[in-house]
């Protein structure tokens, strides 16, 4: 039995090449149809968790798939602002509990920058309503003090006191805002949400640091020193869209009527778990359709294999009648074809899980910053165990099939093959 | 179970085989014995049923009827596992051509009758020593002993298939036309260093061939068709 193990692996190493092209093909084929499992689990938390207790989401009139995106997921950005009389507009109609601004389009090193008011950590619920707490620090009081989420003090290493500069836009390397530097007052406490990715500011803040910009660049010439913003109005004339809850959730429709229909402006309100509904609904077909493309193509890769091995096996029946005259049982047969296919297999998958834990750390901020979809990192979860046997017993069915065929084969040769 | 006072190596008693599916008997042979430490020259046309019974003596596959007795136990009452650990244990093979897995090396090749059978490696000693002393005196230079099996010529290859047979000293060699791929000089100089290895060993062999001229230096010399009473009553 050992030698017979033995023998598969220097059998399976002798040859390498067909069945390394094969081990390639079952390691992409996995790699892409774990990735498809975990991108799909992902974002499905992403979606539901990110955000509750917020009765409607206001902004440009635009989708409102869009609008979600840009306002709670930090996913593209959006066409137009709003102007702040708009906001204080709604803010007060008297159906409304609290409204909360937000001003996007600045980052920090690629996160995105949010300017909102201190009300923001006070109002805003994720996953099952359950509010923003701080791991350090406290909440901005005043310009240049920003509380950061807990990926980004995580990931570059930032504490409570260190100082961070802004850039404009989304890109790494835009235009910064280095004279006007920022004090880090506190880190929130990780949420799994792309809270934990975001930077927040006041909205004089944000004010302040595009006093001497106009257009999206500075201004030549002009350069006002941080110390003398104040002396500024920092009161933001336009804001990116607004957070809304309600003092009584059954006036949804008629508030969300009444901003649909805001004469000031082209506005839109949406109810976030009906946006979320109509997200998940488009992406849910796609979803559903590329796992089980994907499936289809580690079913490819494994069919490869069983290919490849059954092809060997006309050129092996000599070998496995030498193995049989050395005391091989027909059985032991079997068991080194169906050894040399599971080897291959596991070592494909192994790759393919190799393949998938580098593609993760390229790829997770571009899902984040394209689609608001946070992948975590993590062990396997429970339905990737199931896959990952899936994939094994398919690779199992396929590597019994050459086994099988070599035990009838050693049976009906004897010692003498006859070709 | 004695033969001329000598153990027997080999000993069939009405042993009658056909293969499956079909009608006419193969094999119909009512006695047929070999001493032990004895080399037999066996012959017969082709399709005659050499390879047939050389199957059936390694238990391969098993008679309709009759015993095959090898070293003093009826191998048609085994069990297959049993029948295949008796031949890992007790027979050395030897084809006529490919006896070797192309991808291992000659030595590899050689020391594999020790991975199948604990019997081999104990009565080979130290089994690297055993292999390197069998090829020396098989002569297969030093140079090919690391060579893929694949790439030695047909004439090495069937000198390793030799040493592999001889190692761990098993008590029956079986060979099954082992020069008809070779050239006719180097016919009788395989047979040579085979007979000599067989005899330095002690080992019982059955050599078969469909070339009656190569059976001068055996001990005995038989025509399939003397003992096979099958073949005589075909048309
Ligand atoms: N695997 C097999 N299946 C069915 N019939 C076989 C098989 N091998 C050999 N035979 C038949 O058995 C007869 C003897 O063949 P074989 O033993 O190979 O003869 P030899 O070795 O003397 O040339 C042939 O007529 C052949 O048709
Ligand atoms: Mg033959």
């Amino acid at each position: 039995m050992r030698a017979i193990l033995t023998l598969a692996v220097k059998s399976a190493w002798a040859r390498r090449l067909t069945l390394g092209v094969t081990l390639c093909a079952i390691a992409l084929a996995s790699a892409l149809l774990f990735a498809v499992e975990r991108v799909r689990h992902d974002a499905r938390q992403s979606f539901t968790q990110a955000v509750s207790g917020v009765d409607l989401v206001v902004g440009a009139r635009s989708g409102s798939v869009q609008l979600m995106l840009y306002a709670v997921f930090r996913a593209g950005s959006a066409t137009h602002n709003i102007r702040w009389e708009s906001f204080e507009a709604i803010a007060t109609h008297p159906a409304v509990d609290w409204a909360v601004p937000l001003v996007l389009g600045d980052s920090h090193r690629g996160f995105a920058v949010l300017g909102t008011t201190p009300d923001y950590f006070r109002h805003f619920r994720y996953s099952d309503q359950r509010a923003l707490g701080f791991a350090a620090g406290q909440a901005f009081a005043d310009v240049f003090e920003t509380v950061l989420g807990s990926a980004v003090a995580a990931e570059l290493r930032l504490e409570v006191g260190d100082r961070i500069t802004l850039t404009h836009g989304m890109a790494e390397a835009g235009p910064g805002h280095d004279d006007k530097p920022f004090t880090v007052v506190g880190i929130l406490a990780p949420t799994g949400t792309p809270v934990d990715r975001s930077v927040h500011v006041n909205l004089e803040s944000i004010s302040a640091i595009h006093l001497d910009w106009v257009a999206g660049a500075p201004l030549p010439g002009l350069a006002i020193p941080a110390e003398f913003v104040k002396k500024f109005d920092l009161q933001p004339k336009e804001i990116t869209a607004f957070l809304v809850g309600l003092k009584n959730r059954a006036d949804v429709f008629r508030l969300q009527r009444h901003i649909n229909g805001y004469r000031g402006e082209p506005l839109m309100a949406v109810m976030p778990g009906v946006a979320l509904d109509e997200l998940w609904q488009t992406l849910g077909m796609i979803e559903q359709t590329l796992l089980a493309m994907s499936a289809l193509v580690v079913v490819i890769g494994l069919a490869g294999l069983l290919a490849t091995m059954l092809a060997s096996l006309n050129e092996r029946r000599r070998e496995l009648a030498i193995l049989r005259a050395l005391g091989a049982s027909p059985r032991e047969l079997f068991l080194l074809l169906t050894a040399e296919g599971l080897l291959v297999t596991t070592l494909g998958v192994a790759f393919g899980l190799g393949l998938l834990a580098v593609g993760t750390f390229f790829f997770a901020p571009l899902l984040q910053a394209h689609f608001g979809i946070i992948l975590q990192w993590r062990l396997f979860a429970p339905n990737e165990w199931l896959l990952l046997a899936a994939i094994l017993a398919t690779g199992l069915v396929a590597s019994l099939i050459p086994g099988w065929r070599a035990w009838r084969m050693s049976l009906a040769d004897g010692l003498t093959p006859r070709n | 179970m004695f033969l001329d006072g000598r153990m027997t190596a080999l000993s069939i008693v009405n042993l009658v085989y056909r293969w499956p599916r079909q009608q006419a008997v193969c094999l119909d042979i009512p006695r047929f014995d070999i001493a032990a430490g004895e080399h037999v020259f066996l012959h017969g046309p082709s399709g005659g049923g050499k390879s047939t019974l050389l199957g059936l003596l390694g238990g391969v596959a098993v008679p309709e009827r009759g015993s095959i007795e090898l070293l003093g136990s009826d191998i048609t009452r085994l069990s297959g596992h049993s029948r295949d650990r008796f031949r890992a244990d007790h027979i050395g093979f030897i084809f006529q051509q490919f006896n070797l897995l192309p991808w291992l090396s000659a030595l590899d090749n050689v020391l594999l009758p020790c991975t199948f059978s604990a019997r081999r490696l104990t009565r080979a000693g130290t089994a690297r020593e055993a292999a390197t002393r069998l090829l020396t005196h098989l002569d297969l230079a030093a140079d090919a002993w690391h060579k893929p099996a694949g790439e030695l010529s047909v004439g090495q290859q069937q000198r390793v298939a030799a040493a592999r047979a001889l190692i761990g000293r098993p008590e029956i060699l079986i060979a099954d036309e082992p020069t008809s791929a070779l050239d006719a000089p180097r016919q009788q100089i395989f047979i040579d260093l085979l007979l000599a290895e067989a005899k330095a060993e002690g080992a019982a062999l059955l050599f078969v061939s469909h070339d009656e001229r190569l059976a001068a230096h055996f001990d005995r010399k038989i025509a399939l068709c003397d003992i096979n009473r099958a073949g005589t009553i075909e048309p």
